[in-house]
C-alpha cells in the first residue's frame, strides 16, 4: 500500500550519490591513471598518513606488504597481501580519501593512486595504467582466500553443552592475567598486544608509545607565548562571530591539527599560538624539508602567509606535508584566521 | 548515640533546593560524573576514527542511556540538519525516490529494543586478558528503544517489482559523513526487521549515534546500523566494500577468512563485581549481576559460576530475554570472603550456549578480531578485588 510520500529523484541526485563499484568493475567512471602520476598524487594526498612507500605511518594502516602473513601471529593485511577486490580500493578512495577531504579527488588522480598502490605491492609493473579496460586484468592474490560464514557448520553444533557440575577436571587455575591492569589509559605497560582491534588501525606498543611521547613533548605553554609576543600583538582583537564560524571550518582541518587545552601533535603540527609564530617551530613535530627551509628563511605565520598557504598549500610550499586542497573562499580563510588567533593568546 | 545523619537536622532538609529549569535538559547528579564513556588512546591512530566504551560496570537494568552510549566513527560524528537531511532509494526499484525528514515522519512507525553491539567488542581479548575492566572488555555495546519507519515499508513505497526475485538480491546502505561507510545487506533481512530509526529512549538520536536517522539491523554487528543513513540501493549482488572485505572479516588460523559474519553470537558478562566495581562491604549478602544478549534470539538463561566454571548455578532473569535486546542477570549469594573465579554463560532459544574461549580459539585460532563471544573471567580475591583472568 503505497502513500506517495516522497519525490521521484533526478538522474542527476543518482549520479551524484550512487558511486559504488562492484568486484567486477560495472559503475567504474571513465579515466585512467599510471604508475608514475599514481607516485606525485600518492605523495601529496596520502603519503603523510600511509607513507611515501604505502608502508604506513605511525599508527595509520599500511597499504602494501605483508605477503603470506595471514596464517601468522599477527598477520599484515594490505590491499596487496589481505584485500580481495580491487574495485573495493577504488571505491573507497574515491569516496572516503584523503582522510578530512574525501571526495575531492579527481577519477583520474584516484586511478593513478590505486595503480601506485599495486605497484608498491608489486602486483603491477611501473609502465602500467589502470582504466575501466585494465581494471578486470587484475586479480588480487587473497582474491580466494575467503569462505561465507560457515558458523552454522563449524560452531553452532558444537556449542549446545550445558554442563551444570563436574565440569572441569581438578582444580582451576590462572593461565593468562590481566596485561594492563590499571586505566588503560595511564601507566602504559608496553607488553605486545594483540593487532588491529579497531578498524582502522592495530594497536601496537611502538604507537602507544610514540603517543605517548608526543604529549612529553608538547610545545610548553611559555614557550608559545615568548614566541607570540615577539611577532604579533599581546593581544588582538578578536570578532566572534567570525571564530565562531572558524571553527566550524576548522573541521576540515581538525583530522590532522589539535588545538587547545589538551591538544597534542597529531599528523599535523598543534595550532595553539600558530598565529604570529615561526614556522616549523612546534617541539616534536617532523616538518617537511621545504618546510625547514622556509622556517630558515625566517617565514612567519601572520596574516598574509597563512592566508597564502591555506588557501593553496602545495602551491605556495611545494613539497610540503600538508596533503589539504585549500580553501577555495576567502571568506573561509578569514574565518579560520580569526579562530586560529583565538588560539594564540 | 545515633547517626549524626539522622540525629541532627541536614542542611538539605531544612534549607532549598534548587528550582525548576536550573537544567533545562538535565545532567546525572555532580556524584555520578565517573559513568561517562570511556576511549582508550592508543588503540587507535586518530581520536576522529576511533571508539569509546559504554560504562557497563556501572549500570543496571537493560536500557544504554544515550549520553553514554558507546561511540565509532569512522571519520567523526557529523553535524547534519533534519532541514538538510535527504534518504535516496535507488537502483532495482520501481521509482527511484528521495525523502525528506519530514517525509520519513508520515510512514506508519514502528518501536522496539534492540542491542547494538560492534563486531569487535571483545576483540582485544583473543590473545588473552588485556584490559581491566567489564567497559573495556564488553563495553562496545548499547540498548535502545528505537522508534522509526520498518525498511520494508520504504522500499515497498519505491517498489520492488522491478527487482523480480528477492531471494539473491541485496540493499547497499550508506551513510552522509566523510566515511560513507557502506554495507550490503541480503535482501532478506532487509525486509525481515531493519528499522530506519530517528528517536532513541524516546528521544531524538545524539550525533554521535547517527542524528537525525541510523538504520538499526537487529542482532547483528554494528557496523552495519549505517549512521547518517542517506542512501538504500537494491542491487542484484552484495558491493564488496571496505567495510565487508578489509574489515569487519575474521581470518581463520590457515589464513582463509570468513566474510558476512553479520550476526552476533549468544554473550553474556558480569558488569559487578568486576574490575572496575570491587566488593567494598566485605563477606555476606552480595548481588551479582551482568548482561546477555544474543544476535539470532531471546535469551532464555543464564548461568553464572563462581569456580572458574566447574560448577554453575542458573541465574534470575529480572525478565524473560527478549528477541536481539539485552537481557539483566542477577544471582543473590552469600558470600564467604573466600576468592571466586567468576563467569557467566547465556543460552539462547536456538539452544546455543555461550562458549569457552579455548572452544572458539580451537575453531578460529588467534587472529579472528572480531565476534569474540567467549565467556569471561573475573578473579575476584579475598579482599574483594577483581581481575580480568583465563583460567585452566
Amino acid at each position: 500500500e503505497k502513500l506517495g510520500l516522497g519525490r521521484a529523484a533526478t538522474e542527476a541526485e543518482v549520479a551524484a550519490w550512487d558511486l559504488d563499484i562492484f568486484p567486477d568493475g560495472s559503475n567504474l567512471p571513465a579515466g585512467k591513471g599510471d604508475v608514475w602520476t599514481g607516485e606525485e598524487v600518492f605523495a601529496d594526498a596520502c603519503a603523510v598518513c600511509h607513507g611515501e612507500f604505502a608502508e604506513g605511518a605511525g599508527n595509520w594502516p599500511k597499504l602494501a606488504g605483508g605477503a603470506d602473513t595471514l596464517d601468522h601471529e599477527d598477520p599484515l593485511k594490505t590491499v596487496g597481501s589481505y584485500w580481495p577486490y580491487l574495485s573495493t580500493t577504488f571505491d573507497y578512495v574515491r569516496r572516503s580519501m584523503p582522510f578530512g577531504a574525501a571526495g575531492t579527488l579527481s577519477d583520474d588522480d584516484v586511478y593513478a593512486i590505486v595503480a601506485y598502490i599495486l605497484y608498491s605491492n608489486d602486483l603491477v609493473d611501473d609502465d602500467f595504467v589502470l582504466s575501466k579496460e585494465t581494471f578486470s586484468d587484475v586479480v588480487l592474490p587473497n582474491a580466494e582466500g575467503f569462505i561465507v560464514d560457515d558458523r552454522a557448520e563449524t560452531e553452532y553444533g558444537t556449542f549446545t553443552n550445558r554442563c551444570m557440575s563436574d565440569c572441569k577436571p581438578g582444580a582451576v587455575e590462572i593461565t593468562t592475567t590481566v596485561v594492563f591492569p590499571g586505566d588503560p589509559n595511564s601507566g602504559f605497560d608496553a607488553t605486545p598486544i594483540s593487532q588491529a582491534v579497531m578498524g582502522t588501525a592495530g594497536a601496537t606498543p611502538d604507537a602507544a608509545a610514540s603517543t605517548e611521547e608526543a604529549s612529553a613533548e608538547d610545545a610548553p605553554a611559555e614557550e608559545t607565548a615568548v614566541v607570540g609576543e615577539v611577532a604579533a600583538p599581546a593581544v588582538m582583537a578578536l570578532d566572534e562571530e567570525l571564530v565562531a564560524k572558524g571553527e566550524k571550518v576548522f573541521k576540515k582541518c581538525k583530522a590532522c591539527h589539535k588545538v587547545g587545552d589538551k591538544a597534542k601533535n597529531g599528523t599535523g603540527p598543534i595550532l595553539n599560538g600558530v598565529f604570529g609564530r615561526a614556522a616549523g617551530t612546534v617541539d616534536g613535530f617532523k616538518y617537511s624539508k621545504p618546510m625547514l627551509a622556509a622556517a630558515e628563511g625566517g617565514l612567519v605565520w601572520d596574516e598574509t602567509e597563512l592566508s597564502g598557504y591555506l588557501a593553496n598549500p602545495r602551491k605556495y610550499m611545494k613539497g610540503t606535508k600538508m596533503s589539504f586542497a585549500g580553501l577555495k573562499k576567502d571568506k573561509d580563510v578569514a574565518a579560520i584566521l580569526e579562530f586560529l588567533k583565538s588560539h594564540s593568546q | 548515640e545515633g547517626d549524626p545523619l539522622i540525629t541532627e537536622v541536614q542542611e538539605w532538609a531544612s534549607s532549598l533546593g534548587e528550582g525548576v529549569d536550573a537544567t533545562p535538559y538535565g545532567m546525572p547528579i555532580e556524584f555520578e560524573s565517573d559513568v561517562v564513556r570511556r576511549n582508550v588512546e592508543w588503540l587507535t591512530a586518530d581520536q576522529i576514527s576511533s571508539i569509546n566504551f559504554t560504562p557497563i560496570h556501572a549500570l543496571d537494568g537493560t536500557i544504554t542511556p544515550q549520553g553514554c552510549a558507546f561511540e565509532r566513527h569512522h571519520s567523526g560524528a557529523i553535524t547534519l540538519k533534519k532541514e538538510d537531511y535527504r534518504l535516496m532509494i535507488n537502483g532495482l526499484v520501481d521509482t527511484p525516490l528521495v525523502f525528506t525528514y519530514e517525509d520519513l515522519e508520515r510512514f506508519p512507525r514502528s518501536q522496539q529494543t534492540f542491542f547494538l553491539e560492534c563486531a569487535a567488542n571483545t576483540g582485544m581479548e583473543w590473545a588473552g586478558s588485556q584490559l581491566n575492566g567489564a567497559q573495556y572488555t564488553h563495553g562496545m555495546i548499547h540498548n535502545m528503544e528505537y522508534t522509526g519507519v520498518s525498511l520494508r515499508t520504504l522500499l515497498e513505497e519505491a517498489g520492488l517489482d522491478a527487482a523480480g526475485d528477492l531471494k539473491d538480491k541485496w540493499v547497499y546502505v550508506e551513510g552522509a559523513d566523510a566515511s560513507s561507510n557502506g554495507r550490503s545487506i541480503p535482501m532478506e533481512k532487509a525486509l525481515d526487521d531493519c528499522m530506519v530509526a530517528f528517536k532513541a529512549n524516546g528521544e531524538a538520536l545524539r550525533m554521535e549515534h547517527g542524528y537525525p536517522v541510523r538504520l538499526v539491523v537487529p542482532g547483528w554487528e554494528g557496523n552495519m546500523w549505517v549512521k547518517w543513513l542517506r542512501r538504500i540501493e537494491v542491487m542484484d549482488k552484495p558491493v564488496e566494500s571496505r567495510e565487508e572485505t578489509s574489515k569487519y572479516t575474521d581470518t581463520l588460523e590457515d589464513g582463509t577468512s570468513r566474510k558476512w559474519t553479520w550476526a552476533m553470537d549468544a554473550k553474556s558478562v558480569v558488569t559487578s563485581p568486576s574490575p572496575q566495581m570491587p566488593i567494598k562491604h566485605g563477606k555476606g549478602p552480595l548481588v551479582i549481576t551482568g548482561l546477555a544478549w544474543s544476535g539470532n534470539g531471546a535469551i532464555t538463561a543464564v548461568d553464572v559460576s563462581l569456580d572458574g566454571g566447574v560448577t554453575w548455578q542458573e541465574a534470575r532473569l529480572a525478565e524473560p530475554g527478549k528477541k536481539m535486546a539485552l537481557t539483566r542477570f542477577y544471582l543473590d549469594i552469600n558470600w564467604d570472603g573466600s576468592e571466586m573465579f567468576l563467569q557467566s554463560r547465556a543460552m539462547d532459544e536456538t539452544g546455543y550456549v555461550q562458549p569457552t574461549k579455548a572452544q572458539l580459539r580451537e575453531v578460529r585460532g588467534l587472529n579472528s578480531i572480531y565476534h569474540n563471544n567467549c565467556i569471561q573471567t573475573w578473579h575476584v580475591n579475598a579482599k574483594g578485588e577483581a581481575n580480568n583472568v583465563e583460567v585452566s
